[in-house]
């Protein structure tokens, strides 16, 4: 038991931490190629075409994996910063800073294809819709997050700032949630349903989890590889660095 | 009582300083000497537990820092003024007071700031007194705020001749009553003994 | 407790020998929802639908405006490193100056929010809702603000950053605030909307001034 708390800690140090995500990245991204290829192959050519929102509908495959993806990294980022401002790890600030972009761009990528799915379905670009409304918040987040972390100079400060800030999002993204949601119900705004969806296709679903597997191997492997970067930039004075580069 | 060992600092990739140690007993001062940027200010700030040291330990009556206990043993003047512009030196002195804790009478506040030499200024607006006068109404807390361990950094800038030596004076006394301190000063301090560290 | 209470009086006694800061953020919130007439126009029926919402957009923006000086001059001239040092628990003395914050911020939004909710054509009775989700609601901003005023404490561009960083965690409040108002005058009650506001400052009572602790002593270091 003890001495698995050893290895474990071992790759809370950045200079053991930066070869492991450098062996794992290629695997992931691998994993990423199979899933989206057949994942796309399933969403384009063999998912039947929708009775009531035609073709159109398809741009789901990849609006809900990355809304899926934009809160779940939330969830993640929080929990490494936290478990820094506990443990004192220097790695997991550096995970933190490294997710924040990935899930702003999931959040960016949910808000776009919503839109795009919008317009047709909808009528319009935007609707004050409870879940867009929530999933814009969520992307302020982020940028807050990412702005926090830039103005602040020292990195262990900037670590330290974006960890409890990330905790307080935390906390509140529920909140924020439902509080959207019964707003959304108050003023009865649109009464469609994303969800109302009848009884969805087996082959919809098989596509969807594919493409879900895909973007979450993807993000794996782009937050390994900015924690990289991370790492070289933050130690770049020590002497391990210097042989790594070379 | 004071124990430090280990004690490592750095300032972005600079280390400053590393493997500092020292200890202190009832009645002792260390003068903390250096260049300037050699860590003197930093040092300090890790020792009152306003940062994070990189490694090392401060145990003050053998637990470790910075605790409750510790904060109502400790006295820390720095770089700033510490005061309030816009208040009198005697509101100035009661309402620090009030924020730590402590009961100060008026009399014992008036007293204080009459021993710096503040007399028939303790009702004017701080904002009209000279540096050197709101460097007295900061060390006038000093008399005010029970403490064991003085941890004074440049306290002695700014002050004229007369408050470079009534300043020395407090410090005696405060060691002579079993206190403790740690100053940091490029001039020679008006203390007697006392040990040197040099960073 | 004491150290609680001196830290209060201390920040009212200073707000005192400079009115003029106090009073910009009231002044703000009236010009801003005299504002918004002008912008769209007298027509009543309009302007009394959109009446909660304006005056709760604006005491934001008003509590917002006063943030930045939450801790700034006790930072600069020191005194933040003192209570830092304190023996009183540093918790105990920021759950002051957020206290202060609101009473000196807050309290003028929610007393004057009733006259310029008349310029809306809004019922007494709305009025008097309008206040109480105010009055529920001010004490949140201030909370919740103050986290955001300690993490930008000192940081380059730090006024603006604490929008950004600020504002997303209003909008509960802001909606259920405004919301009150419009369930009244829609005739569904006010109840649930003013409870929900009353729980969320009870969790931000207990929650925000220990994170704005370990903000201030990260700022600190």
């Amino acid at each position: 038991m003890r001495q698995s708390i050893v290895h474990w800690f071992k790759f809370a140090s950045p200079q053991s931490f930066y070869p492991l995500a450098g062996r794992m990245i290629p695997w992931f991204w691998a994993a990423a190629a199979i899933f989206g290829i057949s994942g796309l192959w399933i969403s384009f050519f063999v998912a039947p075409t929708d009775a009531q929102q035609g073709e159109g509908y398809r741009i789901i495959f990849v609006h809900v994996p990355a809304s899926w993806m934009s809160m779940f990294i939330y969830l993640v980022m929080a929990f490494w910063a936290g478990l820094g401002l506990a443990l004192n790890t220097r790695v997991s600030g550096m995970m933190a800073q490294a997710l924040a972009p990935t899930g702003a761009l999931m959040a960016a990528l949910s808000l776009w294809t919503g839109a795009l799915w919008g317009k047709p379905m909808w009528g319009a670009w935007w609707v004050w819709d409870a879940r867009l409304t929530s999933e814009l918040i969520l992307f302020f987040l982020y940028l807050g997050f990412m702005a926090l972390q830039a103005a602040i100079d020292d990195p262990r400060r900037a670590d330290k700032a974006g960890a409890i800030l990330a905790l307080v999002g935390v906390v509140n993204i529920p909140i924020i949630y439902f509080s959207v949601k019964w707003w959304n119900t108050l003023h009865q705004g649109s009464t469609i349903n994303l969800t109302k969806a009848p009884s969805m296709a087996q082959t919809m679903l098989w596509g969807m989890m594919l493409m879900a597997l895909a973007f979450w191997m993807y993000s794996i492997a782009v937050a390994l590889m900015r924690v990289r970067a991370i790492i070289l930039e933050r130690e770049r004075h020590t002497e391990w660095v210097k042989h790594a580069v070379e | 009582m004071l124990n430090v060992s280990g004690l490592a600092c750095s300032r972005g990739e600079r280390r400053l300083f590393a493997d500092v140690g020292f200890s202190l007993d009832a009645g002792e001062w260390l003068h903390v000497q250096g260049q300037n940027g050699a860590g003197k200010t930093s040092l300090m700030r890790l020792l009152v537990g306003l940062s994070p040291a990189d490694a090392g330990e401060i145990r003050w009556r053998n637990e470790p820092t910075p605790s409750i206990e510790f904060r109502r043993d400790l006295i820390y003047l720095g770089h700033h003024a510490a005061v309030k512009e816009d208040l009198t030196p005697l509101e100035n002195l009661r309402l620090s007071a009030a924020l730590d804790g402590i009961a100060l009478d008026e009399r014992a506040a008036l007293a204080a700031l009459i021993r710096l030499g503040l007399r028939g200024r303790e009702d004017l607006p701080v904002r009209v007194l000279s540096a050197g006068q709101k460097r007295r109404v900061l060390l006038a807390r000093l008399l005010t705020r029970p403490a064991v361990l003085w941890v004074l950094d440049e306290a002695f800038n700014a002050l004229d001749v007369a408050a470079v030596k009534l300043l020395g004076e407090l410090i005696a006394e405060h060691l002579a009553h079993g206190g403790m301190a740690v100053l940091t000063s490029h001039q020679p301090l008006p203390v007697p003994g006392g040990r040197t560290l040099v960073l | 407790m004491n150290a609680f209470f001196a830290t209060v009086r201390r920040d009212l006694l200073l707000a005192l020998r400079r009115k003029s800061e106090v009073l910009t953020a009231v002044f703000f919130f009236v010009i801003v929802t005299s504002l918004f007439p002008l912008g769209i126009g007298p027509e009543p029926v309009l302007l009394k639908k959109i009446a909660p919402g304006i005056l709760w957009v604006a005491a934001l923006l008003a509590t917002l405006l006063g943030l930045p000086r939450l801790f700034a001059a006790d930072h600069v001239d020191g005194t933040l490193e003192q209570m830092a040092l304190s023996p009183s628990p540093l918790g105990m003395l920021v759950a002051g100056k957020i206290l202060a914050h609101w009473l000196l911020c807050g309290l003028p939004l929610v007393l004057l929010a009733p006259v310029l909710g008349l310029q809306f054509d809004l019922d007494a009775s709305a009025l008097g809702i309008l206040t109480l989700a105010l009055l529920l609601g001010t004490p949140l901003l201030s909370l919740i603000g103050a986290i955001g005023a300690a993490l930008t404490l000192g940081v380059r561009g730090g006024g603006v950053l604490l929008a950004l960083l600020v504002l997303p965690l209003y909008i509960p409040a802001l909606i259920f605030g405004a919301g009150a108002v419009e369930a009244h005058i829609a005739g569904l009650g006010a109840g649930g909307h003013l409870s929900l506001l009353a729980a969320m400052l009870a969790l931000a009572v207990f929650f925000a001034p220990w994170a704005t602790t370990a903000a201030l002593r990260i700022a600190l270091e």
